[in-house]
Formats: structure tokens, C-alpha cells, sequence
């Protein structure tokens, strides 16, 4: 039963965690792109319509990347190019990504998807309960793993990191230290498209392998929320995504079992969850002080 | 001054060879809680829709908003089409009852159609299917072929439309098996594939082997395919999701009476009431049987063919899960009570929030 309920779990947490290392990227580096949820449903529409036509999972996953980039590099262009304001720019996209969505998808409605296998690790995957839970997924949930790994390495432990958190804290100083602002932004907001596409394959590709408009119903928006709940650290980001995953299960199960408990009540937690955590990190300034990118949502212009 | 001038003239101009262009006799609007693409509920009205503008050609003209959320939204949307001239407006959820009933108030002239609600007026109709009579059938399939005797059952918001299909499952299965099992689990939502594909697991990790939803998507018959338990289409014939998995589909043909109710505001014969038809009339249609022995095929072609007769579901003897009989014996329980369900049957073991 346990080892069943956390299947579930790893599923619905997977498209959160992936959307939001992404967002955590972008954030770091200064930019607020409010567009996850529009290119999440970009990405699950390109990724099943190239799945559908060619037949391949990896081909779709390829293509819905590319769906998410295409999105945010038109948010990038806009916001950096011709420093538009970042939160309309970001609403709008979101906006235009469920719209573009809906009309791509319209030829798939009704089409019965694919499915990406499972990748059964040899060995591993025969240990009782261990092997199930952790070594029986599909590529994407070990891609998830590893992509916040290469991002948390990638944040704190490289130069490229460094130039990128400074570019988020003072893009000033790193400005005049001779650091393209501009360009590693725009870098930064690509690999945020790119990690949104990919969620959005898994939605359409794994999660539920079907094309319905509006199918995201609201994940990136959680996205973005889990990057503030982490505190903008990569590591705290498994956490949250994996507590709003665990709660939204265990809300079922509760139910299935026949706990007398509010359902209404149980589908509100997450969202209690992080308030509670928004209260909580607000309440140490220092914390707070330390984690956030202090240029965040701050438009560049250089001054030559 | 005078830009502004122009531009007004410009605009009304432009007004005028709008109204010119629009030759129908009416214009006939639909307000949708979900997009037209969710395969579902939205998706079904959208077919009445089209089947509108087939059948009436140049004469009607039709318009759509969709993805409306109710609530205050809903009340714009509404107000929108009014004063964009529509004839007849039709809003097609439960939440958008008091909306449709304000805005109703604003424009006496045109017509309103509220589906699944409760509330009339002279210019605001309700119009309503028998989804409970292809609940019952379901129900008895499913305890026909459920090998644990537990069914789950995926439901959207405690109202009284899918109380009444609970109860009308339960009913349908004790006629078969009076120990069977329904686990009810709420999610809270009509339409969220990701959420109710995991609903759909928790309950066969549960222990259900034949899943029955009352949400709008195709996700949990195919986690259904997926593990090999079985299930039921909702709104549309779900086959191609599920070859294996779909037993039946209760389809929502809403072409007959979106035809039937335009026809009447061009004869001038519209008037305000309340429709509630099911199998009978084809507002409910049973997908083909499939994936079923030929005995349990017969048993519910009869229980449809007795239905289409007559037959009421809810004819008791009928008790509630506090002991109280609501029916005896031979008893049919009026439309109010069906309409008005806010309990459940005995057997179901689930607390319903009042």
C-alpha cells in the first residue's frame, strides 16, 4: 500500500519539481517569468502532437523542449531586448500558451496517446519495495533527479553559477565588471522554457498520455510557487515538490480508506502548506535576505 | 476633439455594417465552464452547438465563450452575450444558476437556458438529462463483473446531480449483489486530468476493480487500461482511451433539445420550464457494451430497454444510510427528491458534507 501510494506520488510530483528547477534558474538570475503554466501547455501539446505524427516519446520530449524554449525566448526577447514589464509579460504569455495550445491541439482531441516506458534498472529494480519505488520509472523522473543536481552543482559550485547568481544579486556590479547581463539572462530564461516544455511532456507524455486543453490545470502556477516555498535553494525545491505531490495523494487515499475528514479541506493543504512556509521564511529577514535574488523582477538597461 | 469625433463615427459605422452583415434571424449563445476540447462535458454541448447551426444554416448564428469559471465571471460572460444580442443564451453548469438568474432579470427579452439547475423564471428555463438511469445500468455492470465487489467512484462536488448518480449506481449494483462495495473519493474539481488519474489509482491500489467517475476527463480510464481494471466513459464514448477498459459510456446528446428550444424562439413558442429527460427522449444515450460477457450485455439492454418504458430507478424500497426509508416498496420517488438529493443510500460508506 505504502509502496503504491508513493508510485503516485513520484507522478504528480515530478511535473512540479521539473517546472520549477527551471523557474528557480530563471530567478536566480534576476528575471520573473509568471509564463510557466503557458509554456507547460505548450510543451504537453507539441510533445504529444510529435509523439503522435512520429511515433516516438523521445521525439516529443525533443519537441516539446523546443516548445518551451520557442515560448520563453519570446518572453526573453521582450523583457530583456525591450525591457517590457516582466510580470505583465510574463501573465501575458501564460495567456497565449493556453490559447496557441488550445488551437494546435484542437486535431488531437480524442487521440489516444503514447506512453513513455518505464526504464527498469537492472538489478536495482528486483529489490523488494526499494526497487519499485526508486528504479522502475521513466526517464523523465530520474532526468528530474538529475536535473536539480546539475543545477544545484551548477549554482554553487561552477563560475557559470557565480556570474549568474551575481547577475540575479547586482546586475550593476556585474555589468561593470564586464559580464553580458543580457546574455546570461536570456541563457537563463531559455533553460526555464526548456525545463517548462519538458514538464509539459511529462504531462502529456507520462503523467496522463493524452492532449485536452488546459490539461496543466494550474502546475506551473504551483511551479512558481514552490520556488518561493523553497527559498530559491534547488535542494528545498525536491522537498516542496514532492510535499504538494504527497498531500494531494494522501488526500485521495484518505478518502479511499474512509478517513472522516474534509475533502475540501484535505485539497486546501498544499496551498496552507505555503502560506505557513511564506510566513515562516518572511519571518527571518536575514534568511530571506541571503536566498533571494535581489534584482529579481528589476528590468537592465545598460548604460554603455 | 475631432480625433475623437472620427473615431466614435468610425466605430458606429463600423457597428452598423456589423448588424448589416448579420443576417440570421438569432443569434443563439452558449456559456461553457471547460474548454470545448475536453472530450467531456464542455465537448458534448459543443457538439449540440455545431448540430445547431447544421440543422438551422444562415438562420441561426451561434457564439461561445468558453473556460467561463463560475462566479462573478460567469455573471460578465452572461451579461456580455446579452448585450451583444443574442436571442437565447445558454449557460451549461450548476454554478452558473444565480448568475443566469440576475442577468435574466436585466433582459426580460431574451431567453435563458440554465442547465442542472433549480431555479426558473419567465425568461430563464432549466434543462437537465436522466444521467441516474445510465448510472443504474453502470452500477449493475459493475457489480456483475467486479471480482472484489468494490467499485470507486470518482466524484466532483457533493451536488445533489452527483449524489442522486452515486445513489443510482449503488442501487443499480445491490439489484445484482446487495454486499457490493462503492468507495466514493472527492476531488474537488470537474476537470483535472492529473488529479483524477490519481484518484483513479488510489482506489484500485484500494482494492476497486471497476472505476466509475463523475469528472470530466478520459485519465482515469486509462490508468484503468493501464492496470487492467475496467471502467466506465463519461459524457463521451471514451473507447479510444480504453478498448480494453470501457464497459459503456453514458453519453449527454444535448443536439435533440438545443435543436428543439431554438426552433421554438423563431416559431415564437418559447416558453420558461423545466426539461428533464433521460434514455426515453435520447438525451441519454448508452455507448456500445463492450469488453462484457453476452449475459451481462442482455441484462443491461433490459435494464435500458425497461428504463426507455418507464421505469424509474429510484423506485423503492428505498432507505437511506441512517435507516430511514424514503420509498416503499413499489414507490417512485418524485422529481424534487431526485433533484434534491443530499443523501445517500444504505451501503455507501462515505459522510456527505451538508
Amino acid at each position: 500500500m505504502f509502496e503504491a501510494i508513493l508510485l503516485t506520488v513520484i507522478t504528480a510530483a515530478t511535473p512540479l519539481l521539473i517546472a520549477a528547477i527551471g523557474e528557480l534558474v530563471v530567478e536566480r538570475s534576476g528575471v520573473l517569468n509568471l509564463g510557466v503554466e503557458g509554456m507547460m501547455i505548450m510543451g504537453a501539446v507539441v510533445g504529444f502532437a510529435v509523439a503522435n505524427q512520429t511515433g516516438s516519446g523521445a521525439l516529443g520530449v525533443v519537441g516539446a523542449i523546443l516548445a518551451g524554449m520557442a515560448m520563453s525566448a519570446l518572453f526573453g526577447f521582450l523583457v530583456l531586448f525591450l525591457v517590457a514589464n516582466q510580470v505583465a509579460t510574463g501573465l501575458a504569455l501564460t495567456i497565449l500558451g493556453i490559447g496557441l495550445s488550445g488551437m494546435i491541439g484542437e486535431a488531437f482531441i480524442g487521440v489516444p496517446g503514447l506512453k513513455i516506458p518505464e526504464l527498469y534498472i537492472p538489478v536495482l529494480s528486483d529489490i523488494p519495495f526499494i526497487g519499485p519505488v526508486f528504479f522502475q520509472q521513466d526517464a523523465l523522473v530520474y532526468l528530474s533527479f538529475a536535473l536539480v543536481g546539475l543545477v544545484a552543482y551548477g549554482l554553487f559550485r561552477t563560475r557559470m553559477g557565480l556570474v549568474l547568481r551575481a547577475v540575479g544579486d547586482n546586475h550593476g556590479s556585474a555589468h561593470a565588471l564586464g559580464f553580458s547581463v543580457i546574455k546570461v539572462r536570456f541563457l537563463a530564461v531559455l533553460f526555464g522554457g526548456a525545463c517548462a516544455g519538458l514538464a509539459g511532456a511529462y504531462m502529456s507524455l507520462a503523467y496522463t498520455p493524452q492532449w485536452v486543453e488546459n490539461m496543466t490545470a494550474g502546475r506551473g502556477w504551483i511551479a512558481l510557487a514552490l520556488v518561493v516555498f523553497a527559498s530559491w535553494l534547488p535542494f528545498r525545491v525536491i522537498i516542496g515538490a514532492y510535499l504538494f505531490g504527497a498531500v494531494g495523494v494522501l488526500n485521495l487515499h484518505a478518502q479511499a480508506i474512509e478517513l472522516d475528514i474534509p475533502s475540501q479541506f484535505l485539497s486546501s493543504l498544499p496551498y496552507l502548506a505555503t502560506i505557513v512556509v511564506l510566513v515562516l521564511i518572511s519571518a527571518n529577514r536575514r534568511l530571506t535576505l541571503v536566498n533571494t535574488p535581489a534584482c529579481l523582477g528589476k528590468p537592465f538597461v545598460p548604460d554603455r | 476633439m475631432k480625433k475623437f469625433l472620427k473615431a466614435t463615427v468610425a466605430a458606429v459605422a463600423f457597428a452598423a455594417a456589423g448588424s448589416a452583415a448579420q443576417a440570421a434571424d438569432l443569434k443563439a449563445c452558449f456559456v461553457y465552464v471547460g474548454p470545448v476540447g475536453d472530450f467531456g462535458w464542455t465537448y458534448q454541448h459543443d457538439q449540440g452547438r455545431l448540430a445547431v447551426e447544421e440543422h438551422f444554416g444562415d438562420r441561426v448564428e451561434t457564439a461561445y465563450l468558453e473556460s467561463v469559471a463560475e462566479g462573478p465571471d460567469a455573471e460578465r460572460a452572461i451579461e456580455r452575450f446579452a448585450r451583444e444580442g443574442c436571442g437565447i443564451i445558454f449557460t451549461t453548469s450548476f454554478g452558473y444558476m444565480n448568475p443566469t438568474i440576475k442577468v435574466a432579470k436585466k433582459f426580460p427579452d431574451v431567453k435563458f437556458e440554465h442547465a442542472t439547475g433549480y431555479k426558473t423564471a419567465d425568461n430563464v428555463a432549466t434543462y437537465n438529462s436522466k444521467f441516474h438511469q445510465g448510472r443504474y445500468i453502470i452500477g449493475q455492470i459493475a457489480a456483475k463483473q467486479s471480482k472484489t465487489g468494490t467499485a470507486g467512484y470518482i466524484a466532483s462536488f457533493p451536488i445533489p446531480e452527483v449524489v442522486s448518480g452515486i445513489n443510482a449506481f449503488m442501487l443499480g449494483a445491490q439489484s445484482v449483489n446487495p454486499d457490493f462495495k462503492v468507495k466514493v473519493v472527492w476531488v474537488n474539481t470537474w476537470f483535472d486530468p492529473g488529479k483524477e488519474a490519481d484518484a483513479a489509482k488510489a482506489l484500485i491500489d484500494q482494492g476497486a476493480d471497476v472505476i466509475s467517475q463523475h469528472t470530466d476527463s478520459t485519465a482515469p480510464l486509462q490508468v484503468a487500461q493501464e492496470r487492467g481494471v475496467h471502467g466506465f466513459g463519461q459524457a463521451s464514448d471514451m473507447i479510444n482511451f480504453a478498448k480494453d477498459a470501457q464497459y459503456t459510456a453514458i453519453i449527454d446528446d444535448w443536439a435533440p433539445y438545443y435543436i428543439h428550444r431554438v426552433e421554438e424562439v423563431l416559431n415564437g413558442t418559447w416558453e420558461s420550464h423545466s426539461s428533464w429527460e433521460g434514455l426515453a427522449e435520447g438525451h441519454v444515450v448508452m455507448a456500445p457494451y463492450t469488453n462484457l460477457p453476452e449475459d451481462v450485455v442482455a441484462m443491461a439492454e433490459a435494464t435500458e430497454q425497461k428504463i426507455i418504458d418507464g421505469w424509474e430507478p429510484f423506485t423503492g424500497p428505498i432507505i437511506k444510510r441512517d435507516g430511514t426509508v424514503v420509498a416503499e416498496e413499489g414507490v417512485r420517488l418524485d422529481d424534487g427528491a431526485i433533484l434534491g438529493m443530499n443523501w445517500y443510500v444504505q451501503g455507501i460508506d462515505d459522510e456527505l458534507e451538508q
